[in-house]
């Protein structure tokens, strides 16, 4: 795991929304719920490999864009009945800067 | 979350489908809210009762029928008192008390205690070996019986009296069904299939007495005969008495609750003390008492909602639908079949083949229905009878069913009982019958949304949503929870689209929270479904005011390209009237070049679109294509798509009118507007028709005098021919009446709901009436749309590739090395 890293500011995505960090690894989507808590996965939908950042973002969860899985923000984890898991990694906001720690073995291109 | 001291109390007397159904309900929309408590008589779980008879007749067993076992209620926190009955209930302490004596306080009881089966009062019904048919002690004692001895009477030849009879046949027993009536299932059937019914069972060895009057048990330790109104007897070592269910009450009419039939009940499930609510089989409502599970279903879903302290539902009455479990005998019947003077009747009768089939009608609507031998267009008619379908239309080949009316195809009322386990039923996730099937009993499914939730089935483009209900009811029998015929727009809220639209209006809701909170959402913030539909619903009715919401529309709409499998996006400039120039192509062809652009492909609607362009080069491919002077084409929208033409009078010896200019009017004029699914136009210069102009959402045909206004037609998922709207005889008016059109399916349409589906469900006279009839009318809808068209009319890709709309989007928020 990655220390702490600075992304940008928590104004530079969208509330309800997603941002992309790209890595050597693989896009790392970064999301922001309605009460401004971040969350950050792997941009792949466990289904067939979706961009999730490019998802519809409700309460603490996101719908993959191309067949609706829906994933916990928090876990990464497909909603019941769906299986499936997205890797997670670490994000939060202070003083309105996000920071990521990233869980390199997680991150696949 | 609620402290367990603090949480209310909610008690429920009966363990049985209704109770249980309605505490699952509750646990959906309040799972904290209360402390639960079930009371149940019987020392099992809660059961399928409806399948009691598959289980006599040894084709399931008890595992089988299941449907919350104790671990259940362990997970759920609930705690189960089963086998304990409760004797009374004291109103003024808000207590339950059991036959033990017990005291549980309650702050909101439930009372679901079922019912009993009736015994008559015959003299001899207490001898040993007279039993009634309700529960598993009932089948045991039944499966006990025939392996001991030989002969049963079976009193009652109504739906569960000949469900028994065949159980004890299967098991071995000689059975004499005695009735009443001359007909059998008088209820359900009318004499005709009555009597067909019979003289299959009979087949089979089933022996009938009817009509007779049982006059009395006889036996001295235990029942030997019984002997009947003519002085006949008939010696039986067991004798079931099938002749009806009771509602289970006498609990509360000692608590002085008032009961008639049933513990009487209102619209929302409450009894006359407004701390106890009765569901299912134990209540009246509106008079009726019901002895069937969809009903059962629709009262749980209510009172749940009251119970969670929603507060909204309404419970209307049902309308119920039988099919009898005796495997082999298709028999359906549902509605009212009654003879009346204002009632019509179609009667389809094929002695040979062993078919009956009587379809009631009043007022041009299906009003009951019996099926006898070929009941696969059960669930078909039945849908229809329950929706109020106006049937006209195809009134003469109504009784022949969904096939021969060519209404098979994919809407789903293909015939499902005769398909093979491999047959596929959902073509878009690739879910077969039999996976289907095996959910349903696997995992014990009684709903659409069930089916969707564990199968995928239906739960993408939706067509085959009649077939999969049609699935459900196959394999249910006539017991499963049919979806309702109102709708809610999605599973965060019992509001249907039109409840929404019409609360938008009314209370000058402008944000989609506003909606959310008015209309009391259960969910935080909606979800992919409910928001782009409010979305859209706000954006049609507050032009020019309503802010869009960009997380609220599906990535296409926000990125203004189409996404695809492997992330990257399609691009369709827009042709207008499928026109292009060479100079426009040329920069096509450069973009295509410049952007390694993969594949370059012409659509279906005469446009060209470039594929597999990555996200963060959109903004420079639009760049390039609007210096070009080419806009988006909002091939991604649910909106104004292609306006298809012919060459027309141009060029065509056989054009009549100006097809080309025609169209690339129409396009100009409509582009950039939202609509509740996606709008395609065709515009055709003569009756060769070669822009398809009649497959599409709307389609002109042009002709020497002048335009043919064509809409609701669709070439996808369903195909369906446009029905004709009207002729006029000159382009303008031919602009009005296509936009005044589109206004009206904008204002009523629900979101993606396309042109076709919404004039089958609104009527295209209703249609007719208010677009072209209506002059002062057309001219008022044409005005709404063009003042909407003033703030719609931006080409979005500029936007966004010269004035820096949505930057944040196209970019990536930070490129990390890491070491």
């Amino acid at each position: 795991m990655t220390g702490w890293i600075e992304i940008g500011a928590l104004d530079d995505i969208p509330r309800l929304g997603s941002r992309v960090v790209r890595t050597p690894a693989g896009n790392i989507a970064v999301f922001r719920t309605e009460s401004d808590e971040v969350f950050a996965l792997d941009d792949r939908c466990p289904h067939k490999g979706g961009p999730l950042s490019q998802g519809i973002v409700h309460n603490k969860r996101v719908t993959c864009p191309l067949h609706n899985f829906v994933i916990e923000l928090a876990s990464g984890q497909a909603v019941a009945p769906d299986e499936g898991c997205t890797h997670t990694h670490l994000a939060k906001v202070e003083n309105g800067v996000v920071w990521l720690s990233v869980r390199q073995a997680a991150a696949v291109s | 979350m609620l402290d367990k001291v603090t949480k209310q109390k909610l008690v429920v007397i009966g363990n049985g489908m209704a109770g249980i159904r309605t505490v699952e309900a509750l646990l959906e929309r309040a799972p904290d809210l209360y402390d639960i408590t079930v009371f149940g008589s019987e020392p099992y779980g809660n059961y399928n009762r409806i399948l009691l008879s598959p289980v006599l007749a040894g084709e399931k067993t008890v595992d089988d029928i299941m449907l919350n076992t104790v671990d259940w209620y362990e997970d759920n926190n609930i705690t189960l008192r089963k086998g304990e009955t409760i004797s009374m209930i004291d109103r003024r302490t808000c207590e339950v008390v059991t036959d033990a004596g017990d005291r549980v306080p309650y702050d909101r009881l439930l009372i679901a205690t079922g019912s009993n089966p009736i015994m008559l009062p015959l003299p001899g019904k207490d001898l040993p070996g007279v039993i009634g048919f309700r529960d598993i002690y009932d089948v045991d004692r039944m499966i006990k019986a025939s392996t001991d001895y030989r002969n049963a009477v079976v009193i009652g030849g109504g739906l569960l009296g000949l469900e028994a009879a065949n159980g004890l046949m299967k098991r071995g027993m000689n059975v004499t069904v005695v009735h009443l009536l001359d007909t059998l299932m008088e209820r359900q059937l009318d004499p005709v299939a009555g009597g067909l019914l019979r003289k299959s069972l009979e087949e089979r060895g089933m022996v009938f007495k009817m009509p007779a009057q049982t006059q009395a048990i006889l036996g001295e330790d235990r029942v030997t005969g019984v002997r009947f109104g003519d002085g006949t007897e008939l010696p039986a070592d067991l004798v079931v008495m099938a002749v009806g269910i009771r509602p289970n009450f006498e609990l509360a009419k000692k608590a002085g609750l008032y009961c008639e039939r049933g513990i009487v009940v209102s619209d929302t499930m409450q009894t006359y003390d407004g701390r106890i609510y009765a569901v299912g089989e134990c209540v009246q409502h509106r008079r009726q008492t019901y002895g069937l599970v969809a009903p059962l279903f629709d009262q749980a879903k209510v009172c749940a909602n009251h119970l969670a302290m929603k507060g909204f539902a309404t419970y209307d009455g049902s309308v119920t639908s039988t099919k009898l479990k005796v495997t082999g005998i298709d028999l359906f019947s549902a509605g009212d079949f009654a003879p009346g003077p204002d009632k019509e009747e179609i009667v389809l009768q094929d002695a040979n083949r062993g078919v009956y089939k009587r379809i009631i009608l009043k007022d041009k609507k299906i009003v009951g229905a019996v099926l006898y031998g070929d009941t696969i267009d059960g669930p078909w008619y039945f849908q229809h009878l329950r929706d109020g379908t106006d049937v006209s239309h195809m009134r003469e080949r109504l009784v022949f069913g969904a096939a021969n009316l060519g209404d098979g195809g994919v809407n789903g009322q293909n015939s499902v009982a005769a398909m093979s386990d491999e047959t596929e039923i959902c073509g878009c996730n690739g879910v077969c019958k039999g996976a289907i099937v095996k959910a349903i009993s696997e995992k014990k499914l009684f709903t659409l949304d069930d089916v969707r939730a564990h199968t995928k089935a239906s739960s993408s483009c939706g067509s085959c949503t009649g077939l999969v209900e049609q699935v459900l009811a196959f394999t249910l029998g006539g017991d499963y929870s049919a979806a309702p015929k109102v709708k809610p727009l999605c599973k965060c809220t019992d509001h249907s689209h039109d409840d929404v639209r019409r609360v938008i209006v009314e209370q000058q809701l402008k944000t989609i929270p506003a909606v959310m909170r008015f209309m009391e959402w259960k969910t935080l913030n909606g979800c992919h479904s409910c928001r782009p539909a409010l979305n859209y619903y706000l954006l049609a009715t507050w032009p020019g005011e309503y802010r869009d919401d960009q997380q609220s529309r599906f990535i296409n709409e926000r990125v203004h390209a189409n996404i695809q499998k492997d992330g990257t996006y399609s691009v369709v400039p827009r042709m207008w009237g499928g026109v292009t120039t060479p100079g426009e192509l040329r920069a096509i062809a450069d973009v295509a070049e410049k952007f390694n652009i993969p594949t370059v492909k012409v659509t279906g609607g005469q446009r060209i679109d470039l594929l597999g362009v990555k996200k963060e080069d959109l903004p420079a491919v639009w760049a390039d294509l609007n210096d070009a002077g080419m806009v988006s084409g909002h091939a991604y929208a649910k909106g104004l798509r292609t306006v298809k033409t012919c060459v027309g009078s141009e060029w065509c010896r056989f054009g009549t009118q100006d097809s080309t200019g025609l169209g690339v009017k129409l396009e100009k004029f409509m582009w950039g507007s939202w609509t509740p699914a996606k709008v395609k136009l065709g515009v055709s210069g003569c009756p060769r028709n070669c822009a398809e102009a009649t497959c599409k959402d709307v389609g002109v045909v042009c002709v020497d005098s002048g335009y043919e206004i064509h809409f609701a037609g669709a070439a996808g998922l369903h195909i369906k021919g446009t029905e004709f709207l009207t002729k006029v005889e000159t382009e303008d008016e031919t602009l009005e009446v296509i936009v005044a059109l589109t206004q009206l399916y904008r204002e009523e349409g629900w979101y993606l709901e396309r042109m076709y589906k919404w004039c089958d469900r609104v009527g295209l006279e209703q249609i007719r009436k208010r677009v072209v009839d209506d002059i002062a009318n057309r001219k008022a809808l044409f005005a709404r749309f063009a003042h909407s068209q003033q703030f719609a009319q931006t080409d979005p890709w500029a936007e966004r590739a010269s004035r820096g709309v949505d930057r944040n989007e196209f970019a990536p928020l930070a490129e990390l090395e890491l070491a």
